[in-house]
């Protein structure tokens, strides 16, 4: 079977997880085997709904040992799932999570692991699969080959869209020990309000063109009209005007969201390569020989300053209407 | 306190993305390589950091050919006291976590460090191998690392925030941007790194699993659509109806 390991952080089954099932569902069908999902520790709500996104058995570990991320706690709960399913494929999330897990599970599985997927390209004949990844930042893809029994793939987010188009299932409990865990979480602390940009479908991006950090009303506006995430260059969050965790491209993180709208941001090729695979981008600069708009979809030469506040002022007059 | 920091080595990150005719491999003519900038910036950095707080010495590992050994050096003139270097390409997150483990077996080191991913094939994936290999806690994406006796207080990155955890030593961690702060090489560093040991060692053979079928370059775009910076509500009208994104 394919197995599908859906993350609840935090007690919370998130988009990731549910992409991660609709995914494994179609790549079942592909190889003509069940698909199934395991939740690892209590949800909120009803891990059965996993059934909805094409898991026809949803199974659940339930131990408190299991609240929060142990990389071998996690490895032992799940290596042990699979192998007493019999997976053939077990199917992770590419989040904070899943790179905690992903090489810890094929090296216990004896698997070949390929993460950050975002398709498969074939199916082989003689039980290998092939399998899709942006590398070089987004600037290429590779195609490779799994050849092990047992296969570990991880995928990326925003790479395939959630369906719903099933039913719940009853929920199965599993028993497996839970090792005692090693690694203790003191605290944690989210950012409330907006989308994880990871997750975001659409992201208001900033550079250094916005002069002050003290600027960036205009761009938290915006966002707030289309229900955008926020991100930056490099230099601005080197520089402290904004959040680390905001810093996109190469050595930020790499984000394919379906609108990415580039403020005051030059398009050096460090950014793009977090940004470029984005579905649709929007260049706003007021240099029109900025690089960035040889990426663009669509391209405005103007004043960031002018063209930002009208632009949320037309996202507002386009809500309303709707 | 023993360190080890995992080294690898990418193509500079303005390097031209093109592949072999048979799309099978990356095409490094006249690509200049350069440290991995996690393992760099963050991974390398902050093990330093922590053994002139704490003492102890820190150890560059490295999986390459000898032709490497410039980023090598490098890494030791940032301040690693001494060098290991697996004579063998690189071929895979498996092959190299397999290398690394097998050596910090019988070395004890307190922490293994590693950058979160490296810029041209995005695995991240050989920290938690490695881990797995020596029956280690592993804490990926780590933005702040400080020991306290035999803990390691970690700031995980997660989605939309941090985690912070405690871990017993010995960890294996993947080092993520706020680390640390890029340091660069001086003067008396790079004489330094000249004469620090760097030990050469055969690899070990390890299964492969995971082969390349090719590689593809994206069709280029189509290029960019100029809106009238008067009139915003055409931009909003083409982001609805024809690129159906808002
Ligand atoms: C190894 C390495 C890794 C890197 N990794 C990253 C990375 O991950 N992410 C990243 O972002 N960068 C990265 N960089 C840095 C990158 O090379 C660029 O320096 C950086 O992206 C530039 O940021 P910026 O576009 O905000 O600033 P700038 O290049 O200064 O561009 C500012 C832009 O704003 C425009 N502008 C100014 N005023 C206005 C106005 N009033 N209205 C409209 N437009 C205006 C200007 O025309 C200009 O195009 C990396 C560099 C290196 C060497």
């Amino acid at each position: 079977m394919v197995l599908v390991y859906a993350e609840s952080p935090r007690g919370q089954i998130r988009k990731a997880a549910f992409e991660a099932v609709s995914f494994g569902r179609k790549l079942a069908e592909q190889l003509q085997m069940p698909c199934a999902a395991i939740v690892l520790g209590s949800v909120q709500g009803d891990a059965g709904e996993l059934g909805r996104y094409g898991a026809s058995r949803v199974f659940q570990v339930v131990h408190e040992g299991l609240h929060s991320l142990d990389s071998q706690v996690f490895t032992a709960v799940l290596a042990e799932a699979a192998q007493r399913l019999e997976a053939s494929v077990l199917v992770l999330s590419h989040t904070s999570t899943g790179k905690t897990l992903a090489g810890r599970l094929a090296v216990r599985l004896k698997a070949g692991l390929v993460s950050g997927i975002n398709g498969i390209a074939s199916v082989g004949n003689d039980g290998s699969l092939q399998v899709l990844k942006p590398v070089f930042s987004g600037k290429a893809t590779a195609e490779y080959s799994i050849s092990s029994p047992v296969k570990v793939i991880s995928l990326m987010g925003n790479a395939v869209r959630p369906e719903a188009s099933g039913q719940p299932v009853p929920v199965e409990k599993l028993e497996i020990a839970v090792p005692a865990a090693r690694v203790r979480v003191r605290e944690v602390r989210t950012i409330e309000g907006r989308v994880p940009l990871p997750e975001a479908e659409i992201v208001v991006s900033a550079g250094r063109g916005m002069k002050d950090p003290s600027n960036w009303g205009i761009i938290e506006e915006l966002a707030n009209a289309l229900g955008a995430t926020t991100a930056c260059s490099r230099p601005v969050a080197d520089s402290h005007w904004r959040p680390h965790h905001e810093h996109v491209g190469q050595t930020g993180i790499s984000i394919r969201p379906n609108l990415y709208i580039a403020v005051g941001i030059s398009g050096a090729i460090q950014h793009l390569a977090g940004v470029n695979n984005s579905k649709v981008i929007v260049v706003i600069n007021k240099d029109p020989e900025a690089p960035f708009f040889k990426a663009a979809d669509y391209g405005v030469v103007g004043d960031l300053f002018e063209v930002v506040p009208r632009l949320t002022e037309a996202v507002r007059r386009f809500k309303a209407a709707q | 306190m023993k360190f080890l920091v995992c080294i690898s080595q990418t193509p500079d990150t303005t390097a031209r993305v093109a592949f072999t005719p048979d799309g099978k491999a990356y095409d490094s003519t006249g690509v200049t390589f350069i440290m991995n900038p996690y393992d760099e910036w963050y991974a390398l950095v902050r093990a330093c950091e922590l053994r002139e707080a704490l003492g102890g010495t820190v150890v560059a590992f490295h999986v390459g050919p000898a032709a490497n050994e410039t980023t090598i050096r490098k890494a030791l003139a940032i301040g690693a006291d001494e060098a290991v270097r697996v004579d063998a390409e690189p071929t895979s997150a498996a092959f190299t976590a397999r290398q690394i483990a097998e050596y910090a077996r019988s070395e004890n080191f307190d922490l293994i460090f590693l950058g979160k991913e490296t810029i041209d094939y995005n695995g991240a994936e050989v920290g938690a191998m490695v881990a797995e290999h020596l029956d280690l806690p592993y804490i990926a994406l780590a933005s702040k690392l400080d020991v306290e006796g035999s803990t390691a207080i970690v700031e995980r990155d997660i989605e939309g925030g941090v985690e912070v955890v405690e871990v017993p030593l010995p960890l294996v961690v993947s080092a993520a941007k706020g680390m640390a702060e890029q340091r660069i090489p001086n003067m008396r560093g790079i004489m330094l790194a000249r004469t620090k040991p760097l030990k050469v060692i055969p690899p070990v053979p390890v299964e492969e699993f995971v082969s390349v079928v090719k590689f593809t370059l994206p069709p280029p775009k189509a290029g960019v659509k100029l809106i009238d910076p008067e009139n915003m509500d055409e931009l909003v009208r083409l982001l609805h109806e024809e690129a159906k994104v808002i």
